[in-house]
């Protein structure tokens, strides 16, 4: 018997399992669909996507439930890589959110997110009919997370129910649901922070320049450091924005993302300082603080 | 310990390409409840360094409140995730966990100890090269342990490693140690596997999990983290002929035709010749192409795209092997069951296997035993319930390729889906065959079923009549039938009391009789039709599966679903023959609608409301519908 003249690293194990799962969710449903959220981890499942179904194009849309207060460095960015991958981008906005100008400032980060992504994720499913939605969340984002199944069903309202998973052996994937069920797919599961950015750096793959060490405007609030992205940014008398050299370890809409302090601006910097750092990669979202079981209730309610 | 904070500094890129190069270890913790394998797993992330401030901030919190170390720190807490667990201080489900060594990066999957989740043990299980049992030093060797000893043993797991922990509770006795070690070792050969490796350990104290404990001096083995990151894991899969299952059939243009897969086992290079399964086909690879470039070879654990020399048919489902040792094609086998629902399994009821990247219809025949995971032996039984294992003979509704679990997980491993609920109810491994589908010849009939219809002048049909006992069933059916019989027409009526006295007489009424009960009488009327005939089913047949089932023995067209519809208040009203009376006084047990549900059709051909009908006019309507439909010629 012949052997192999390489061993395979454990990122290419983690590859060819991705790749495994979304050509498998793609080849069991009608209407797939990816979701991007322009971050890093989407980055990676676009690069992911193009490498399963090379050398024809995904045969799926990206789709980008937007709440119109991402940073203006990320709308840059989301259409230049849409292009790249010669994918077709969807771009959705919670109609009722535009209507009322929901907002971080005025309705505070629950209902924001709440009103702009949990429910402009359902809308958009269900407006363009996908009944299956691939997403970048990763088992060591958080403990509930770290149970989720690769393939989620969801029930035609979105919700997932902890209790009644299906079991998941070897490599075979139950795909099939009932009409108006869909189902979340979840191709990064088993990857972590780490072997996330080792492989942004060993494939070359394209990030949002905020991810990197700068000069940015930012204030101090609860510990926290805001970036002053443009004028909508309200400032509470006193604050004035000062210049630091700052980084962000997650992008999500700016009022609700902090920054960390860094001077890591090159790939290796950052992925040092990781190694280094002592605060977990979800700190940085405001809305998980509230309670430790937050994101076990929030995606119950349909959230990601 | 991602990292010795010098090395970072000093050439992170070294550092970085070191990283890359590691390889992956994918385990499974068991044990029984409170044997601590939350802990240790817990301790591995602390220990790892994988801890951040944030989290221990919550995890010093939350030990005062929830913790069961008495306000220390609880490292079961860091990997309890759902709110219900974390409130009952239980796991009731499988967590994956992540962490890092220089040498090693490593999968963990948690399972549970409790006995109504074997089946998140067994789905932990499946992915994972090695396991670690936990034993607690003051317990020692539990059912548990065994009955978790052998599940991993039976999905094909070859590296044991038993922790016994706990050990500071026994004053770190060498003697403890040593009879749990010598007690667990005889059981673990009985079960098939050889190399275990036994470690004395405190997951709470942190002895011998990293550094060798001072508390032990007299254990001269490997602590745990060194054995998990130097066991040899070298890939056994790819040392084994090649398969790779099709996922995806690549066409971008019609000049490019490639087949997308993951390559469960063997080294592929182009110019090797290959055979497409169940076709037979033969062919060599031209290419073996990918996102970075064309390949020199490929081997078990890639995903790639193959194309072929010659234009040849191959789809999803579809196996491409080593021409000269490809797998075998079968249809029946012999199977390990592992059942998974709360719905027993019923034998003889068309579920589907997914085996592969290949979905078929599958029946699991009665169990020839069931295993008794505590003891190892052997029960009858006549079906499956939730988290128990039996052996069964399974028949697929095509020849499909297979190699035997033991000699390939990914060829020989299924899971089994019911095709109404569309759950995961069970998983299985395929053995052997229990006959080569090319032995498989059909006695060639030259009288055959158009023939039989023609001489008769009209087509053979089968009308099913469901609905509730003292429905008006065989009242209805009869009168079609003499009808029919009136017109000349040749039929036959198969009446479920007639049928219990005979051909059934050895069925009784739980779920499982009643399944094989249909099964038995779908097969007569599918025979019936072949004759020529028009049949008229009359039986409760209260499951939709089961007249789904019924409707494809046939083919389009020739099956009719007459749901005699008739509300249950109004057939125990009339309850001619006596029986909704005994079955309210419980004399009766599994009486449909009474303690046995009925599933009513969704979408019969016909429904006959016997509320606004009589039994007359209803005939007719049945008649109506076989003429509007040209069944009786």
């Amino acid at each position: 018997m012949r052997t192999p003249t390489q061993t395979l690293t454990h990122l290419d194990r983690l590859e060819s399992e991705s790749i495994h799962i979304i050509r498998e969710a793609t080849a069991e449903s009608e209407r797939p669909v990816m979701l991007y959220s322009v971050g890093k981890d989407s980055g990676v499942m676009v690069h992911l996507a193009r490498k399963a179904f090379y050398p024809a194009r995904p045969p799926f849309p990206l789709l980008h439930v937007d709440t119109t207060w991402k940073f203006r460095a990320m709308y840059e960015f989301r259409d230049r890589m849409a292009a790249e991958a010669g994918m077709e981008l969807k771009v959705w906005q919670n109609p009722e959110c535009v209507r009322l100008g929901i907002n971080p400032f005025d309705h505070g980060s629950q209902v924001h997110t709440d009103l702009w992504k949990t429910e402009g994720l359902k809308q958009a499913l269900e407006h363009y009919g996908f009944d299956a939605a691939f997403g970048g969340a990763r088992r060591d984002e958080e403990k509930s997370r770290a149970k989720e199944r690769v393939f989620s069903i969801r029930s035609p309202q979105h919700r997932w129910d902890p209790k009644a998973q299906r079991p998941e052996l070897w490599s075979l994937y139950n795909v099939r649901r009932r009409p108006g069920e869909t189902i979340r797919v979840f191709p990064l599961s088993n990857w972590t922070e780490l072997d996330v950015w080792l492989y942004i750096q060993r494939e070359g793959i394209p990030i949002v320049p905020l991810y990197l060490a700068a000069p940015r405007p930012v204030v101090e609030r609860n510990g926290m450091l805001i970036m002053v992205d443009d004028d909508r940014m309200r400032l509470l008398p006193g604050e004035q924005p000062e210049w630091r050299s700052v980084r962000f370890r997650t992008l999500g809409c700016y009022p609700l993302t902090a920054a960390v302090p860094s001077t890591a601006s090159t790939l290796p910097e950052v992925i040092a300082e990781m190694l280094r750092t002592t605060t977990s990669e979800r700190q940085g979202r405001i809305i998980d603080h509230d309670q430790s079981a937050s994101m076990e209730k929030k995606k119950q309610e349909g959230y990601f | 310990m991602p990292a010795d904070d010098g090395s970072i500094d000093s050439d992170i890129e070294a550092y970085l390409a070191a990283h890359e190069r590691k390889t992956l270890l994918r385990f499974i913790t068991c044990g029984s409840v409170d044997d601590g394998k939350s802990t240790l797993i817990g301790r591995f992330l602390y220990e790892s360094k994988l801890v951040f401030e944030d989290q221990l901030a919550a995890l010093e919190a939350d030990s005062k409140t929830l913790g069961t170390q008495g306000g220390e720190l609880d490292f079961a807490l860091l990997v309890d995730g759902l709110q219900a667990e974390r409130e009952q201080g239980i796991t009731i489900d499988v967590a994956y966990r992540f962490f890092s060594t220089p040498r090693r990066t490593f999968i963990v999957a948690d399972t549970p100890g409790h006995e109504q989740y074997t089946r998140n043990m067994v789905t932990g299980a499946s992915t994972a090269q090695l396991a670690v049992v936990l034993v607690d030093a003051r317990k020692g060797v539990l059912t548990q342990t065994r009955r978790h000893t052998y599940l991993v043993a039976l999905l094909g797991i070859r590296h044991l490693v038993l922790a016994v922990n706990k050990l500071d509770l026994v004053g770190y006795s060498r003697e403890v140690f040593e009879e749990i070690e010598s007690q667990y070792r005889r059981f673990a050969a009985e079960v098939g596997v050889d190399d275990v490796v036994c470690i004395p350990l405190s997951a709470l104290r942190g002895d011998n999990i990293t550094a060798p404990s001072p508390n032990t001096p007299w254990y001269e083995g490997p602590t745990l983290i060194e054995h998990l990151e130097t066991v040899p894991v070298d890939d056994e899969r790819q040392a084994k002929p090649f398969r790779m299952p099709v996922q995806w059939v690549n066409r971008p243009d019609p000049e490019f035709r490639g087949f997308s897969g993951l390559i469960v086992s063997g080294v592929i290079h182009p110019g090797d010749p290959v055979r497409i399964l169940p076709s037979g086909r033969t062919s060599v690879v031209s290419r073996i192409v990918t996102f970075d470039g064309d390949l020199p070879e490929a081997s078990a654990g890639q995903s790639v795209t193959l194309t072929l020399a010659e234009e040849i048919d191959v789809s999803r489902g579809d196996v491409i092997a080593a021409a000269d040792s490809a797998p075998a094609l079968a249809d029946q086998f012999e199977a390990h069951v592992i059942w998974m629902a709360d719905t027993e399994m019923l034998p003889g009821r068309p579920y589907l296997m997914k085996i592969g990247t290949l979905t078929v219809g599958l029946v699991i025949g009665p169990p020839k035993y069931r295993i008794n995971v505590d003891t190892l032996e052997h029960a009858a039984a006549k079906t499956l319930t939730l988290n128990e294992i039996g052996v069964c003979n399974v028949s697929v509704d095509r020849p499909i390729p297979f190699d035997p679990y033991r000699v390939n997980r990914d060829m020989g491993g299924f899971i089994v889906i019911d095709r109404l609920s569309n759950e995961t109810v069970g998983a299985g491994l395929l053995h052997f065959a229990l006959r080569r589908a090319h032995n498989i010849h059909w006695q060639a009939i030259e009288v055959n079923k158009a023939a039989h219809a023609r001489l008769k002048g009209q087509e053979p049909t089968v009308v099913w009549f469901t609905g509730l006992s003292g429905a008006g069933k065989s009242t209805i059916a009869n009168i079609v039938e003499r009808k029919l019989h009136e017109m000349g027409r040749h039929t036959y009526l198969l009446d479920g009391d007639n049928v219990r006295h005979g051909l059934n007489r050895d069925l009784g009424f739980t779920d499982a009789d009643r399944v094989e009960n249909i099964r038995r009488v779908a097969e007569v009327a599918a025979l019936m039709v072949d004759a020529g005939l028009i049949v008229l089913v009359s039986f409760i047949s209260p499951f939709r599966t089961e007249r789904a089932m019924a409707r494809e023995r046939v083919a389009e067209g020739e099956f009719l679903e007459v749901y005699v519809d008739t509300p249950l208040a109004v057939a125990e009203a009339r309850d001619h023959k006596g029986l909704y009376a005994k079955a309210r006084r419980g004399e009766l047990p599994n009486f449909t609608g009474i303690d046995s549900p009925y599933e009513p059709p969704e979408s019969p051909e016909l429904r006959l409301d016997t509320t606004r009908l009589s039994p007359e006019e209803a005939a007719d309507r049945v008649i109506a519908a076989l003429q509007e439909r040209g069944r009786l010629g």
